[in-house]
Formats: C-alpha cells, structure tokens, sequence
C-alpha cells in the first residue's frame, strides 16, 4: 500500500504541451505512472507522448476517467487551472507551479470550501516537488531512481530536501511507502497533517518522517494532533535554525514573522509533543533506523 | 517589496484614505521649496529609508521655519539611518518627505495583514496607536480588536463600523474612520499587498481622521501584474549583494559568517547552513540557485559569494534530480576557471543523478578542489578548510 497514488491511479497533465509539463510528463510515463490525459487549451484532439490532449479538464476527465492532476502552468493562471480541475471532479491535484500570488491561492482554498468535507479535494502544492510511491507511481518532478520501496512515509516542505533524506534512507536500505512535497508557500493546499492522517490508516508505513522549515503554524499543529492521535512513531526536523528573523529564506513562506515561527521554537514544539527530532540535516537516515529498531 | 512611507501614502490615498498633504524632497533646497508650496506653519521632514522605528533614530524631524527644514534636511539626506529595524549598517536615506504638522487628538493603531493560519486577511486595530504592534500586544492585548475577512465577499462596511465604535470614536469620526478603514483594504486588496500598517492614525480637533505614518509590504509573487508597485522600487534599500542576486533571480540573503553556500533548493540551502552551524562554523549567505542548477548561474553564483569579502571558504552543495551530476559539475569547473578563484579553498559535494560522472570531472579537472560524499562531510570539511585558512 501507500496514500494517495499508485500504479493504477488515472493522471492528467495540466499544460503536458509545454516545455516543463512534456519533460515531466515522460519522466512520469517512464517512471510507469498511468498517465491517461493531458489539458492545453487550443490542442484539443492531439496527443503528446502517446497520450490524448483535450481543451478542458472537464473534457479530460469524462473521456478518460482521471483522478488525479498535476499542474504545469504558469503562475499567474495556476489558480485557475487548479479551480479548474476541482470542479472537473478531479480528487487529487498537485501543482508544481512555483510563484502563485498569495491571494490567489487565498481564493483556491475559498473556492474549495464549496465541496462538502468528504468531496474536497486534495491539493497538494503549490511549489512543491510533488508526490512519489516508489515502485509504483510518481505524480510531481523528483528524480525517481533515489527513492526505495518500503515503510517510511516521508512529508516535507522543501523538494531538495526531502531527497537528501530519501537518500539518506536508501544509502541504509530504508524505502519509502510515500513521500509527499507540500511546497513552500505561505497558503497552500495540503498541510502534514492532511497526510498525517493518511499514513496512520496506511499499513505499509510504520513510521514517518516530516520535515519542516520557519515560517508558519503547520509544524506546531502536526506535532499537536499526532501526540493525540497518531498511532506511529514520527521523526520530525525543521530547517532554518541559523535563519534570521523577517527575511525571506527562498520560498515565499518561509520567513520568520511570527511567535513560533522559527526554527529553534519550532524544534522545541515537536520535543514537548513526544516526536523524535533528528539532531541535524545529516541525520534523517539514522534517525529513522534507530527509531525503526526500537519501534 | 517594500516601498517608502510616501508611496505608501500616494497609494492609499487613491483609494479615499486620508493623509496629511506632503511631498518628497531628493535635497534640502527640494525640501525648503516644498515647505512653502505646502503652506502652514509647522512641517515634518522624515527620512525615507525601508524600515521602522524611524522616530526614536532621529529620523522625523519637526520643523518650525524654512530655515529648520532646510537644516533637518541637510542632516538626514546622504547619511545612512541606523534604525532598531535596519541591523549596524543602516539603510542610506536618499529622499525626505515633507508633511504639514497639525495636532491632534488621539493616536490609533490599524493593520492589515495576510494570515496564514486562517488564510484570510485579518485587520488589526488599537486605541493605542504611536506604539509597535508587538508593544501594544504585549502591554494591552485585551484592546487588540480584529476583524476576519471573508475573501469571497471582501470587508464590509458593517465590519468597519463595529471597528470604528470600539475604538471609541465619536459618530462624525466614525464615518470618515470607515471610509478609511474601507479605503485601506481596498489598496491592500487591490494592489496585492502582505502588509499594511497605519500607525499612527490619528483624529484632530475637528474630527478628521488621518494616516500620519504608512507603510507597505507587497507579493513579489504578484509583482507581474502591478506595474505600479514595481515601478516603485528603491534598489538603494536593498543589499547591493541581493540587489545583483535578484537581476539574476537567484535567491540570496546575505548573512554575517565565513563560508559562502551555494545550494540547489531553498530547503537544502538552509539545511546547508544549519550543517555549518552544527559543524562549528558559520554560514555567510543563503543562497539557492533554483532546481535547474546551469553552468551560467552556478557561475554568476560563484561572482555573487566571492563579492563579499568574508567569505574564506565556498561550499557547494548540489542534489542533482532533473539536472545531472556531470552537467553541473561541469558548470563549476568553467566557473572557478573563468573567475580565477584562488586562495579560497572550494568544498563541493554532489549527489544524485550522474554523481559518479560528476565526481570524476571535478578530480579530473586539476582543480584543487575538496570533494565530499555527504552533506555532514561538506560542512565538516567546509570548517576544516576555514580553520586551516585562518
């Protein structure tokens, strides 16, 4: 098992003509995700990669049954793409897309409180690295060969970084049920713990591993929820300790702004709720094995 | 983006707020000319610089004749302001905004900010204006009066009114506090901003409501659909280092250590950093080069860290994915050919796609450079080879 995508799941491509979403596209393909569609107005009737394009996502989802979306657009038309497939009926959207106006995306999630609870979908992103059940399927731009099958579940803010730890996992022979990129914008779609919830229903994963960056409430309120309701160990860490206050550290959230927002108090949160902190950026593979082995 | 107080003014009077009449100078004589064009008897002149705290710095000056101004003027223009806000450099104070100085009444506080928790707009208001947010939060956090903003439908009038007789405002000043606190959202809104603050806001003997002091933080993220704002910006408030790192859209924050980073990835750069920390060292930038990683900006990456004069050590720390190990490491061999680096010792790591590739290249290239497998081994080399330099 894994959570949210595997060999089977139905993708569309959202802008798959382009240059970013054809390179990515056959990265998937070979990869062996089921890719069955792919979105860019105006190329409706063509296929790219050996895989059908239509105008619309509505199009897209009624001929081929897709799922699941993952967006190549431009930033300042990603909002609507993202909306776009939403009320196509599409569950799962991942948007790669880095550089979403913040209002924007406060619009999105508006737009999603329109589903009832149980028929929102999940957006995962934006600027984020996307998703990976290895063996099975990628949905996002990660290179695939330095992810290994297994029993860690692996959330991270940061792309570059969650590969340094599925490295780390591998160079140990750990594998990975899922990991999921959820980008490092300051409103974005999924948080930890939407996928939190996920991995404790997943038996294939003992344990996972989240990590964090400054900026924002989401670590502090993963780490809350899983003291009271998480079943599995969890090994957090969160980048930024020698980040000063009010600068913006690459992504767009991540900034020092708030009470509790940096790294040193961020750290402290995950202690008091019981999580096991990797003690540097070097450590995640270890982390998890000593916590694998004693579990 | 930041912009200066009387741009912030500008645009918030566009959208109906009331400020004080004012213009800015670029010189003393500029500022004596605009004193007279204001009228009046008593003028403000206030160093335009990036940051806060301005008052306290010296920075506002009140004024009582031409001859005052001119003076004021004459201290503030050219120097470079040292605020709580701007770090020991300061930040250089080319332009002064002249205002009319009127008295008045009372102070408030009002803000507006993006909140990430709620994802809406949240508007912050005090009777206790003149203060930081942080000071009027901590010393009377029950007067601290918000309003939610619901982003399918926008502030409404009602919500500025209940604000307004909180704040204890009689009903002539509550009406022109409204249009105020309408007004504000809608440049906040309309122009994409982050950060709006009004403090102080005040209310004179005749019940005018007025915004002494502006200031305004906007999405860089949006930038490419307001021109206005972009055309707005003052280079000279930023680093000149992260200044040039922007014209090359890199991302570069300029910190106070000895070993430069250059990083692929924003998490990784300051997981980097973290390392160096951790290994006894200290970081001199933050630096990432985006996921592409290509020889032309790994090189411009290389000028960019060498510009800054502490820098003993370069670490270069690449998680090849889409990009290849080889490409890059080609990239850094033209580079440290190309820019001549000698005397700073160069610690690269690489992993990923092509790592093998990559490796030989660098050992093959008769460049003495340090590699190292892991990112612990990076940053314990990186501060080995700084203590070695030292």
């Amino acid at each position: 098992m894994s959570i949210l995508i595997d060999e089977k799941t139905p993708i569309l491509v959202q802008g798959i003509t382009g240059d970013k979403g054809s390179f990515h596209t056959k990265e998937m393909i070979d990869y062996g995700s089921n890719v069955v569609a792919g979105v860019t107005p105006g190329k409706g009737g063509k296929t790219h990669h050996g895989v059908p394009v239509f105008n619309t996502v509505r199009d897209a989802v009624r001929e081929t049954g897709a799922q699941a979306s993952i967006t190549f657009v431009a930033p300042a038309f990603c909002a609507d793409a993202i909306m776009e497939a939403a009320d196509a009926g599409v569950r799962l959207i991942c948007s790669i897309t880095d550089g979403i106006p913040a209002q924007d995306m406060m619009r999105v999630k508006r737009y999603f409180l329109r589903f009832p609870k149980d028929r929102r979908p999940m957006l995962v992103g934006p600027n984020c690295a996307g998703i990976i059940s290895p063996g099975k399927a990628m949905l996002g731009i990660m290179p695939g060969h330095i992810y290994k099958q297994g029993p860690v579940g692996l959330i991270s803010r940061s792309g570059t970084l969650g590969y340094e730890a599925a490295s780390q996992l591998k160079a140990l022979g750990l594998g990975i049920s899922t990991s999921v990129g959820i980008g490092g914008d300051p409103i974005n779609g999924s948080s930890f713990l939407d996928h939190l919830v996920l991995f404790d229903k997943d038996p294939e994963t003992q344990a996972v591993l989240i990590i964090g960056e400054i900026g924002g409430p989401q670590e502090a309120e993963a780490s809350a929820w899983i003291k009271e309701n998480f079943s599995k160990p969890v090994i957090g860490f969160v980048a930024g300790l020698t980040a000063p206050k009010g600068r913006r550290m690459g992504h767009a959230g991540a900034i020092i702004s708030a009470t509790g927002d940096s790294a040193a108090e961020k750290t402290e949160i995950m202690k008091s709720y019981g999580l096991t902190v990797a003690p540097s950026p070097a450590e995640f593979g270890t982390t998890v094995a000593k916590v694998l082995q004693s579990a | 983006m930041d912009v200066h107080e009387y741009q912030a003014k500008e645009i918030l009077a566009s959208h109906g707020v009331e400020v004080p009449p004012g213009t800015v100078a670029f010189s003393p004589d500029q500022a004596v000319y605009a004193a007279t064009e204001l009228g009046g008897s008593h003028w403000v002149v206030k160093a335009q610089i990036h940051a806060g705290a301005r008052g306290k710095a010296g920075g506002v000056k009140l004024c009582r004749t031409y001859h005052e101004v001119q003076q004021a003027a004459r201290d503030l223009l050219g120097k470079r302001l040292v605020t709580s806000q701007t770090g020991p450099e300061g930040k250089p104070v080319q332009r002064v905004y002249v205002e009319v100085a009127d008295p008045f009444e009372r102070e408030i506080y009002l803000g507006y900010v993006l909140d990430r928790k709620l994802e809406r707009v949240r508007v912050i208001a005090s009777k206790h204006g003149g203060m930081d947010i942080e000071e009027i939060a901590k010393n009377t956090p029950d007067e601290l009066l918000q309003v939610i903003v619901e982003p399918a439908v926008g502030l409404q009038q009602f919500q500025a009114r209940e604000l307004a007789f909180q704040l204890g405002l009689n009903i002539k000043q509550v009406s022109r506090a409204v249009k105020t606190i309408m007004g504000a959202y809608r440049a906040f809104r309309d122009n994409d901003a982050t950060m709006l603050e009004i403090n102080p806001l005040v209310v004179t003997k005749d019940d005018k409501v007025l915004a002494l002091d502006a200031k305004m933080s906007f999405d860089d993220n949006a930038l490419f659909r307001r021109h206005n704002i972009v055309d707005m910006n003052d280079p000279s408030q930023s680093d000149p280092r992260e200044a040039q790192a922007s014209e090359h859209s890199l991302n570069y924050i300029g910190l106070d250590g000895e070993i430069g980073c250059i990083v692929n990835g924003a998490g990784l750069a300051m997981a980097t950093m973290d390392m160096i920390k951790h290994a006894g060292g200290n970081p001199a930038n933050f630096l990432d080069v985006g996921g592409g990683a290509s020889p032309e900006r790994v090189a411009t990456a290389f000028r960019l860290v060498l510009s800054d004069r502490r820098v003993k050590v370069v670490l270069v720390n690449i998680f090849a994915g889409i990009n290849r190990c080889d490409w890059v490491a080609q990239g850094v061999v033209d580079a440290v050919r190309a820019e001549k680096i000698e005397g700073v010792p160069l610690v690269v790591r690489l992993a990923g796609t092509n790592v093998e590739a990559g490796k030989k290249i660098i050992a093959e290239s008769g460049i003495p450079i340090i590699q190292a497998d892991t990112l612990a081994e990076a940053a314990e080399k990186a501060v080995a080879a700084y203590q070695g330099a030292k």
